[in-house]
């Protein structure tokens, strides 16, 4: 699914943010990315959404090596992701229905297709009172709903999450979790970025741990990791 | 007229101008023109009517009858020259009318006589060799023709008609200039946006393609606004020359055919504003991963 071999990471001339990362993902598995402030944990995700590319080594993800795959081919691989970002980045002239339906829109889906699909998944993810509501109207659980809801709108094979739980209490970051479980089961390879100590303890699942731009591999009581060593 | 963009374009302070620019660049645009088609329609004039004459005056004192009609048939006789008919005194006079008045048929006034060569469409004569031959018949002819003269004045014609289009052309990429800086600073005001819609799979042509209509709704405001102040203004030129009567100076007017041209301003400007913004967003977003 996503594989990393000595990747390094730096912006312009300045010092690497990340160093010789080695990992694999392997296809339905759910992982913990973790670490202090600072150690280039957004700056991962950036590489694995493909947001940036690697100033050295290789990024695989869904059977394509990323250095050598042309830029016009990368929309497509962008298509097979979905991003909850830790602030949302909800587009607020949007109402929920149309941020919802962003990702398909961009992916030239019909029309008719949009409407039944993302109306079902408001309603899935409890929002189905405020399909028309703007961003700003909206609580900041129901905007991270939305959000979530948009990264999963085209069912992607990768979800990537930057602490989806960071500005929820411990009510609500406890439900989401489980809602990402269950879209784990469907197959969906998940990625969460998360300093919430207490929930890599309650759920278990590998982690990868980052450092001061390096990457350690803990596995986890699922035991789904294979470590590229 | 509004489009469905991902993109909040009313926000956008920058793009706010580009209806004005587009306006001021149809205005601009649209009587620059207009000048230069109504300087070549006046050349098409003068080319037409002028080049096919050329007129011979005999001086005063060898105008006799005799003189005249062997001019005539020397004239007819010349290669190229499809006709040649002297002037009578009633029409010779009439042709000084306007400088110097009605004058009186018994006034002793040494008027030279007029005879007017219609000469065949395309030809071209030595007037040194025929003056030479005329001369030979009747001393002190003087042929005139008119190409001498109208050359030197459709030369400057053609001058300010190309003067016009290359003002035309200074006023369009004044406005690409300023369209490229207002998608540039749009590109900028909307980059959250711009990345989240990357990120998602959009392809550079996507973004792009919103930019373009948002530049086309901006374009069609400003070539309306642009297209009316124009169309007063040429309208006002119009009906102010009207009564002038100058022959030789071109018609500030257009004729029915040359209004349609006008058109393809606002439709060019709308087609140049659209391009450049997506061009300069293509451009931009060449740089993203």
């Amino acid at each position: 699914m996503l594989r990393f071999e000595n990747v390094g990471m730096r912006y312009g001339i300045g010092p690497e943010i990340l160093r010789d990362i080695n990992f694999a993902l392997e296809p339905g598995s759910i992982h913990f990315l973790t670490g202090p402030s600072g150690a280039g944990k957004t700056t991962l995700l950036k590489l694995m959404y493909l947001a940036l590319r690697p100033t050295r080594g290789l990024v695989h993800l869904l059977g394509h090596d990323i250095s050598l795959t042309p830029r016009s081919e990368l929309p497509e691989l962008r298509r097979q992701i979905g991003v909850v970002f830790q602030e949302f980045r909800l587009i607020d002239h949007l109402s929920a229905v149309e941020n919802v339906a962003l990702p398909l829109r961009v992916a030239n889906v019909k029309q008719s297709t949009i409407d039944a699909h993302v109306r079902e998944l408001l309603v899935w993810v409890g929002l189905g009172d405020h399909l028309d509501a703007k961003p700003p109207t909206l609580s900041g659980g129901q905007q991270q709903r939305v959000a979530i809801a948009r990264a999963i709108i085209n069912r992607p094979r990768l979800l990537l999450a930057d602490e989806p739980t960071g500005n929820v209490d411990d009510r609500i970051a406890l439900r989401l979790m489980y809602l990402f479980e269950e879209l784990n089961k469907t197959g969906t390879t998940i990625v969460i970025a998360t300093h919430n100590e207490a929930l890599l303890q309650k759920f278990g699942h590998p982690v990868l741990r980052l450092n001061d731009g390096e990457l350690d591999v803990v596995a986890g009581r699922t035991e789904r990791l294979e470590a590229v060593s | 007229m509004r489009f469905r963009a991902d993109l909040p374009f009313e926000r956008d302070q920058a793009t706010r101008f580009v209806p004005w620019i587009v306006a001021l660049m149809v205005f601009l645009g649209a009587l620059a023109l207009a000048a230069a088609t109504a300087v070549g329609g006046a050349i098409d004039r003068w080319d037409t009517s002028l080049t096919g004459r050329i007129t011979v005056q005999v001086p005063a004192d060898q105008a006799q009858p005799k003189a005249l009609a062997r001019l005539v048939d020397t004239l007819v006789e010349t290669p190229g020259i499809a006709k040649a008919e002297a002037l009578s005194a009633e029409a010779t006079r009439a042709l000084v009318e306007p400088w110097l008045g009605a004058l009186d048929a018994d006034l002793e006034l040494p008027l030279p006589a007029v005879i007017d060569v219609e000469t065949d469409a395309g030809a071209t004569f030595d007037v040194n060799l025929l003056t030479g031959r005329l001369a030979k018949i009747t001393p002190g002819v003087i042929v005139d023709d008119h190409r001498v003269w109208l050359l030197q004045l459709i030369r400057v014609a053609r001058t300010v008609e190309w003067i016009s289009f290359a003002i035309l052309g200074l006023i369009g990429l004044t406005a690409i200039a300023a369209i490229i800086f207002a998608t540039r600073s749009g590109l900028a005001v909307h980059a959250a946006i711009i990345n989240l819609l990357h990120v998602m799979g959009a392809r550079d042509a996507y973004i792009a393609g919103q930019f373009q209509m948002q530049a086309m709704m901006l374009g069609i405001r400003g070539g309306i606004i642009g297209s009316v102040a124009a169309i007063i203004v040429l309208a006002l030129l119009t009906a102010m020359s009207a009564g002038i009567d100058v022959a030789l100076l071109p018609s500030a007017t257009l004729s029915p055919t040359q209004w349609p041209l006008l058109v393809t301003v606002p439709i060019a400007a709308v087609i140049i504003t659209m391009a450049t913004a997506r061009l300069t967003v293509l451009r931009a977003l060449a740089g993203m991963p």
